[in-house]
């Protein structure tokens, strides 16, 4: 018999307010502490990161840092080239990418039968999980040698083999997330779409993917982060000369390939700049997750 | 004259056999509801007549469908037949486009592209769906900003736009106020003098204002189909009966 029942049986009043339910207070605590575990430590990263990197800001300009097209430490840290190429290889990896990824989400979500879906998907899966050390392999054995035969070319470590290899990495992120939002939606748009007469692709590319527009983006800004960030595999196939390229055959030099490449033995100034070439990673991605809460409310209303 | 004719129809969901050797005849330009109890079939019924439950994976259907004298499971074009035969959804469920495009799109899917066809296409639709002097100055607006019982008339609009001959609506105002159910009663009751419409529907006042045949299922089987005023007056079947008079169901 539970507590109020017996009470009730025993025609007892109702019990007065506890002053402090302490259960509930801990539990309160202990939500709002894991929530601020990712705050604070966001927080911390960017305090750091500016913290160190302002002295290069400051000794060098922020105009010469950020649009000085030649590095040279302990002289010249221009990191313009390495801007450039950052938003190069990301863009081509989008633009090659992101439509392969919303086809197969599509794909998976609508068109392939079952048998086939539970092979595609693992597989797509699988790929979200292999290290990108792996896909720097990848690159080197496969692509790399490809570009030097296809474009008979010296040195195929180049953008363009950042290109394909970031691609490929972005795949997994972006088709899970477009599977996911295409397979939220409710079965009555695409039900309604063919009950007008309209095929099935039609349905599909004029009211499926517009109505998972939201899920669809977000799936693009992760993999773009990732492109972004990814550093690896990029070392490992892009040829990092931090020179400005002049075409996606030449090797260039991202962002993070500049910190990583670099970090193990600068000092001073130099240090300092790598860790501002940081704070223009930041911002970057600052900057994606602003264009897309922006793309999202608008399409909400 | 018959516009649909069901003949000894039975649909299996895997081993549930859903509807059972259902014959029955859907007059032209009259108002046909199905009414029975959740589960009855009746949603299934109407759901094979654009063949809606083609959709669904595992179902079996034989018997046959007849569609002006075309058994619509043997030798029709389904884009076509759907496109013969609309249906008006349950929820009001306006794609996420403007209302415009809402009502355009059908036609849009057969590759219409002259703006002036599409225009006047619209503009009819919209007038013969009772909506067009409230939405007539905002058509680029979304069509999911519209009331519930507006957008119930943008998705019969929609369905309209087509130019079909029989209209199906599965519980078309069970999502709505009275007020916006009443103007879409007021609304079949003049489509009904251009379109065949099948409806189903859980308010046996519904049935009994806006109906002239009714058909009553019962565990997948068609109890009773008649004169509306019969069924509800007269009913031969005890379960109609029961039914009708609010004892079960």
């Amino acid at each position: 018999m539970s507590t109020a029942s017996k009470a009730r049986a025993q025609g007892l009043q109702l019990a007065p307010a506890k002053k402090h339910d302490w259960k509930e207070l801990f539990f309160h605590l202990l939500f709002l502490a894991s929530a601020m575990i990712g705050v604070v430590s966001v927080a911390t990263i960017g305090w750091f990161v500016f913290q160190e990197g302002l002295p290069a800001f400051k000794e060098a300009g922020v105009l010469n840092l950020v649009f000085g097209r030649e590095w040279l430490p302990p002289a010249l840290y221009g990191i313009f080239p390495m801007i450039v190429s950052t938003l190069i290889s990301t863009t081509g990896a989008v633009i090659i990418g992101v439509p392969i990824a919303i086809l197969t989400a599509v794909f998976l979500a609508e068109l392939a039968p079952k048998w086939l879906a539970d092979i595609v998907r693992p597989a797509v899966e699988l790929l979200a999980g292999i290290p990108s050390v792996v896909y720097g392999f990848f690159g080197l054995v496969i692509i790399v040698p490809a570009i030097e035969v296809i474009f008979n070319i010296p040195a195929g470590n180049t953008i363009l083999a950042g290109i394909i290899v970031l691609a490929i990495m972005i795949l997994p992120t972006v088709i899970t997330i477009s599977e996911t939002s295409l397979r939220a939606l409710p079965p009555v748009y695409k039900e309604s779409a063919l009950a007008l007469g309209a095929s099935h692709i039609y349905s599909i590319f004029k009211v499926l993917i517009p109505a998972a527009r939201s899920g669809i983006f977000t799936g693009v800004a992760l993999g773009v982060a990732r492109a972004i960030g990814e550093t690896m595999a990029i070392i490992m196939v892009m040829g990092n000369a931090p020179a400005m390229p002049g075409s996606i055959l030449e090797p260039a030099r991202t962002l993070t390939a500049n910190i990583a490449m670099e970090m193990s033995y600068a000092t001073g100034i130099h240090s300092s700049a790598l860790y501002s070439t940081g704070i223009v990673l930041l911002v970057f991605i600052v900057l994606l997750n602003a264009s897309l809460l922006y793309l999202n409310r608008k399409r909400s209303d | 004259m018959n516009k649909l004719e069901v003949n000894n129809l039975n649909l299996f969901y895997g081993d549930n056999h859903a509807l059972k050797n259902i014959s029955m005849a859907i007059p032209s330009r009259q108002v046909t509801a199905l009414i029975g109890p959740s589960g009855c079939g009746k949603s299934t019924l109407l759901r094979t007549l654009n063949r809606m439950n083609d959709l669904v994976a595992g179902v079996k259907i034989d018997g046959d469908v007849m569609f002006e004298g075309n058994n619509i499971y043997k030798d029709v074009d389904v884009k076509q037949l759907r496109m013969r035969v609309g249906m008006v959804f349950q929820k009001p469920n306006p794609f996420p486009m403007s209302i415009f495009e809402n009502v355009a799109f059908g036609l849009k899917a057969q590759g219409v592209r002259d703006k002036r066809v599409l225009n006047e296409a619209v503009e009819e639709s919209l007038r013969s769906a009772a909506l067009w002097d409230e939405v007539k100055d905002r058509l680029d607006s979304p069509g999911q900003g519209l009331s519930g019982g507006q957008q119930q008339r943008l998705c019969i609009a929609r369905a309209i736009a087509m130019k079909p001959e029989v209209i199906l609506m599965d519980e078309p105002t069970s999502a709505l106020d009275p007020i916006a159910t009443h103007k879409i009663e007021e609304l079949m009751d003049e489509l009904r003098k251009k379109f065949t419409i099948v409806i189903v529907t859980h308010s046996m006042n519904q049935a009994k204002r806006i109906s002239d045949k009714t058909a009553f299922f019962w565990m997948g089987e068609l109890v009773e189909h008649g004169e509306t005023s019969q069924i509800f007056n007269h009913p031969l079947d005890k379960r109609t009966q029961g039914y009708v008079s609010g004892e079960f169901g």
